[in-house]
């Protein structure tokens, strides 16, 4: 993978002793290994290391939580309100943590503030391809708890305050994930 | 419950990569050098042991603890796995501490591994991450750094902590491993390198994060008649907590502060608890530890402090919630110098130094973090302080403390969901 130039180094033409190649997954199939003749020299042998790839197809269910994910599809944030104590969640649970009881689907405002943020120059496997993104907990008026989502539309950190308001957009096509929802700066 | 005795311990050294081994002969490293460090101790006195590794995804292979078991000769004896995150390590420990305190086991092994290099780094981070929740968390953008970067954002909105205070945490951690030869990374280094090096997720860089490692580790816990018995030196543990928060941080509440003995309500008059700036379960198992420890007053009652440093940030947030120091005061801590060794020079103009060395070892920044093993890691470098033997087994005396009559370990998981914190003491 890539790595990006921090922005404070570049510019001016610099030595980096320290530069390396990226290791990669790639390489040649053996199918043969040297052996000695005297099995006293095996334990100074060299580990033999395989590649052994991990695929797999899940059929996963949000259960209980799927009418979130149908609410992105249709351009609502669905959350959660408790019956009982009135504790207001932005990322949807069936039953309050406070009190035990059932709660009940409420429709969030598409208006938010940001809580708090970050600049991912790098990620896991699945999300390096989208770096640098910016991630950020929303908190709207009247919830009690927070939203996970990515921002789009500024160029850097030095562009996010805490505070700041943000409007949610959806993707027309959804993909059934949290991320149909993403928030852009109110202008 | 009786009382319960750390007897010996042992480390394999921590390394970005031990192909040469797999995770069943890392163990029997540690194990071999904690057996050798009591050779009063015979592996058939060993009544059952406890494992600890953290991902399935790393080992690929299920039920890897017996077969570390198996390898070690412990068979038919009882063993468990314990996993609870980053936090595996340390909730091994007090499932050991359990087996002894209950009356179960007169002598038990907890051990410890992870072997995180068998995949890249960037499939590390999506293995990590899968310990954050897989509907709602991980699918926007999971990465571990990512998360602590947030949280760390809104340490620095609500009470004004910097860059350059957590840089000095890592300058610190680099510098004590420096004379630890079981740790992965030993670096002189100044704010400014850490700062410059290469931003990971802002406003954390490389430096400011611990690293992946492959590593084991080995630690026999026995009650007090087996204790004496085996070693003139055994450390008492003398408290222990757990806590737990939620795993999306978008539940945690905005409440009131968890008060520790030495605050007051009227310390925090408009701050919002925990948030995501703060770790209630920390704090929930520092209270439960020093409660049963009889500690009041953490700073002066205890010598130094072995905390899960994974981020810089983490390691400032962790200051308060052991209350070492209050809420919002962390990045001033660091900055005048208190959690710094008072005999290493760091290069650095500290105004207090070394009220109460925190990770005299190098924590998981300098030392690495092979998950399963770093919690127990923890514990066998604390009980070398105690016993006053670190020169014995790092080579050199540069990080004994003179007065280490008393330390805390600390094991930490996900975005603070399990915390773990023991106390440890000279027992004899």
């Amino acid at each position: 993978m890539a790595k990006k130039i921090d922005s404070k180094t570049a510019g001016s033409p610099r030595f980096n002793p320290a530069a390396k190649l990226d290791e990669v997954m790639t390489g040649t199939t053996v199918f043969n290994i040297p052996f000695p003749k005297d099995l006293n020299a095996l334990k100074g042998m060299s580990p033999i290391v395989i590649k052994h790839p991990y695929f797999v197809e899940y059929v996963h269910s949000y259960g209980q939580d799927s009418p979130f994910f149908a609410g992105l599809a249709n351009k609502k944030i669905l959350g959660t309100r408790c019956g009982k104590c009135n504790y207001t969640y932005a990322t949807p649970r069936m039953h309050c943590t406070k009190c035990g009881k059932e709660t009940k689907w409420v429709e969030l405002p598409q208006e938010g503030r940001v809580h708090t943020f970050t600049t991912c120059y790098y990620g896991s496997e699945e999300f390096l391809k989208d770096t640098p993104f910016h991630l950020v907990l929303v908190e709207f008026d009247g919830v009690d708890t927070l939203l996970l989502a990515r921002l789009i539309g500024v160029e850097g950190p030095e562009d996010i305050k805490i505070g700041m308001k943000v409007r949610a957009k959806f993707r027309r096509n959804s993909q059934l994930k949290p991320t149909d929802v993403y928030f852009v700066p109110v202008a | 419950m009786r009382p319960v005795y750390m007897v010996s311990g042992g480390v394999s050294k921590f390394e970005k990569a031990r192909p040469d081994a797999t995770f069943q002969k890392m163990v029997k490293e540690a194990f071999d050098y904690t057996m050798g460090d009591v050779p009063r101790l015979k592996p058939s006195m060993i009544d059952g042991s406890v494992a600890s590794y953290f991902s399935d995804h790393f080992t690929r292979q299920l039920m890897a603890g017996i077969m570390a078991t198996d390898y070690l000769g412990l068979c038919p004896k009882p063993n468990k796995r314990i996993e609870g995150g980053g936090a595996t390590g340390g909730l091994c420990f007090q499932g050991a501490w359990e087996a002894v305190a209950s009356g179960r086991m007169d002598v038990c092994l907890a051990f410890g591994f992870e072997t995180m290099s068998h995949v890249q780094t960037w499939k590390g981070n999506e293995f990590i991450a899968l310990a954050s929740d897989v509907n709602f968390d991980y699918p926007v953008g999971g990465f571990y750094s990512g998360y602590y970067a947030m949280m760390v954002n809104r340490h620095m909105h609500e009470f004004g902590t910097t860059v350059e205070q957590l840089a000095m945490v890592s300058v610190k951690n680099h510098m004590n491993a420096y004379d630890n030869p079981y740790a992965q990374k030993r670096k002189r280094l100044t704010i400014q390198d850490v700062r410059n090096s290469e931003m990971v997720a802002y406003p954390l860089t490389l430096l400011d994060i611990c690293v992946m490692s492959d590593g084991a580790a080995a630690c026999v816990l026995a009650s007090e008649e087996m204790a004496f018995k085996l070693t003139d030196r055994p450390v008492k543990i003398t408290g222990v907590g757990t806590g737990t928060d939620m795993m999306r941080m978008a539940d945690r509440p905005h409440g009131d502060v968890i008060l520790a003995p030495n605050e007051k309500k009227s310390d925090y008059r408009n701050l919002k608890y925990p948030g995501v700036h703060s770790f209630r379960a920390g704090r929930s198992a520092g209270l439960q530890a020093y409660k049963m420890a009889g500690i009041t007053d953490p700073i002066r009652e205890i010598d130094f402090v072995e905390l899960h440093d994974a981020y810089t940030s983490s390691e400032i947030q962790t200051y308060e919630d052991l209350a070492l120091c209050k809420y919002g005061e962390g990045g001033k801590f660091v900055e005048e110098g208190h959690p710094f060794m008072p005999q290493i020079e760091y290069g650095l103009k500290l105004k207090t130094k070394g009220t109460i060395p925190v990770n005299p070892s190098g924590g998981l920044i300098a030392c690495g973090h092979p998950v399963g093993a770093t919690g127990l890691m923890q514990a066998v470098f604390a009980f070398w302080q105690i016993q006053g033997t670190i020169k014995k087994h790092y080579g050199s005396g540069e990080l004994q403390l003179k007065k280490a009559n008393r330390g805390l370990i600390h094991s930490h998981a996900g975005t603070g969901t399990y915390v773990t914190v023991s106390i440890m003491e000279r027992g004899w």
